[in-house]
């Protein structure tokens, strides 16, 4: 794992090209900080601003620093130094290769050993109802099982120290255990989100609007106490889940 | 005078990018002009005109478009030099994955669409292997790990190259490509090709219609690999 930095935002325009309200936010390692807004409103172009590294030089004018400075070249675009890994909302994969050879490759790009790829379809069927084999070709893997083993591909062969995801809840994978992995070991996790679970699960959430970062919300300790009550219908929903996938009976309330 | 070559198969995001890459050339002062080469038919004529720069389409028709390309360099050089240009753009149509169109005082890119998966870097041939530069697009349709194995798979290949991951919707990956360009060098005289293309005139060349292998002649390879001449 690379060391643990510190990443800053510095605001840019909005979509009429007026400056945003927000000018600077800065994210320590371990936090989890969600960000909102309707759709549209240019949640995935702060998510591309932050994955590139921008540098006043993308439509938005933000520059995203690393410790304090502007990253170099070399970190920008190779995957040995990247300090930044995405979970996107292409939930399926196109490359004609089975996982194995799939995961061996990726492994290898990131300049790690080719052995992590059976840690990653372990930890990744940890995540999934629909266990993945390691000759399945890739093609044919379901929503849930794509996410699945994108999210154990970025804790294991990815190891950035940021992590950015594009909307996680709309797949069959157990959200907070996703997450929570994910988060593990001090990362910056930055999600996009409109769920409430995952959201409430972030220590803060920056509110866009036309483009621009409008508000940063503090999650309250009620809203923190409302997340746990989520957990638990979650959880309950997945077991359900899990009951009918079995082909048993649904007995009670619980 | 600056020379871009531009190269990638069908489709692949050159004019996408391109046009992106041109504003920024444009904002920062250069004076770009384009030529763009098919074989058959386009209209990436009337999107580069919107930019108001100049612009000139030649297709290449019977002719191998990479060989005309080739061709008619130092027409192009000569009309974009009288257009007031400093920068010419040359999109090919890079159809023939044999040949490569760049000269070896050009900037050579090659546009490469990682939607194709990772054995494509394999299969593109020359046009990849003596790039420059070597541009994904549309990686926005694809994970950040498929991008990756792409990646490397281009490296394997190319391993000198500078790979640009650019998105022909949104501009990313433009003012990369732009800086590159601006740093790039002058075109001289007597530039000279830095991939030979390959011997291959046969009797189908010159309008032999019968398909029965008597008929042959030239330069011809068969399937088990076995490539000999016939004729005189
Ligand atoms: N999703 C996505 N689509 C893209 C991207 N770049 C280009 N496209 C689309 O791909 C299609 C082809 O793009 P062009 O720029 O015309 O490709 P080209 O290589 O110039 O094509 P030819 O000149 O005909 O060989 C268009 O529909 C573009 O909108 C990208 O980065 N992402
Ligand atoms: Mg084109
Ligand atoms: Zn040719």
């Amino acid at each position: 794992m690379n060391k643990k930095p510190i990443l800053t935002i510095l605001g840019g325009v909005d979509k009429d090209g007026v400056p945003e309200p927000i000018r600077s936010v800065e994210v320590s390692p371990g936090e989890i900080l969600g960000i909102v807004g309707p759709t549209g409103s240019g949640k995935s172009t702060l998510i591309a601003d932050i994955e590139q590294l921008a540098q006043g030089d993308t439509a938005t004018g933000r520059t995203i620093l690393i410790d304090g400075v502007k990253p170099d070249a070399c970190t920008r675009v190779d995957p040995r130094k990247k300090l930044v890994s995405q979970l996107s909302q292409n939930m399926h994969f196109l490359a004609d290769m089975n996982v194995e050879d799939f995961l061996q490759m990726h492994a290898r790009s990131r300049g790690k050993a080719e052995c992590l790829s059976e840690k990653v379809i372990e930890l990744a069927n940890t995540l999934t109802g629909e266990p993945i084999a390691p000759h399945c070709p890739l093609t044919v893997l379901s929503g849930g099982q794509s996410r699945s083993l994108m999210t154990a591909d970025i804790a294991v062969i990815s190891d950035s120290p940021v992590v950015l995801i594009d909307e996680i809840e709309n797949a069959g994978i157990k959200k907070q255990e996703a997450l929570e992995l994910l988060a593990g070991e001090g990362k910056i996790v930055i999600v996009v989100t409109h769920d409430p679970m995952l959201a409430l699960m972030a220590a803060r959430r920056i509110v866009i609007r036309n483009g621009a970062m409008t508000n940063i919300i503090t999650t309250s300790a009620n809203e923190q106490h409302v997340c746990n009550k989520i957990v638990e219908v979650d959880n309950w929903l997945m077991s359900l889940r899990e009951t009918i996938r079995r082909g048993d009976i649904v007995e009670d309330m619980a | 005078m600056k020379l871009v070559v531009l190269a990638g198969t069908q489709g692949s995001g050159k004019t996408s990018v391109l046009l992106h890459v041109i504003k920024v050339l444009v904002r920062d002062g250069n004076k770009p002009a384009v030529v763009k080469v098919d074989c058959l038919w386009t209209d990436d004529d009337q999107r580069f005109d919107r930019l108001n720069i100049p612009v000139r389409v030649g297709l290449a028709r019977d002719m191998c478009p990479d060989h005309f390309t080739i061709y008619n360099t130092e027409e192009m050089l000569k009309w974009a030099e009288a257009e007031g240009a400093d920068v010419l753009l040359n999109e090919t149509a890079g159809l023939c994955l044999r040949c490569a169109p760049y000269p070896d005082k050009c900037l050579a890119i090659c546009v490469i669409d990682v939607t194709t998966g990772p054995n494509t870097p394999l299969k593109v041939g020359p046009l990849l292997t003596t790039a420059d530069i070597v541009v994904m697009t549309k990686g926005d349709i694809v994970s950040q790990a498929e991008r990756e194995v792409f990646r490397e798979r281009v490296l394997d290949v190319n391993p000198d190259c500078m790979v640009v991951e650019a998105n022909g919707l949104t501009g990313k990956g433009a003012s990369e490509i732009a800086e590159l360009i601006e740093a790039g060098m002058n075109v001289c005289d007597n530039i000279v090709l830095r991939h030979t293309p390959p011997l291959a005139i046969c009797s189908l060349c010159t309008g032999e219609t019968r398909i029965a292998r008597k008929h042959h002649m030239g330069v011809l390879r068969q399937m088990d690999g076995f490539t000999e001449y016939r004729g005189e």
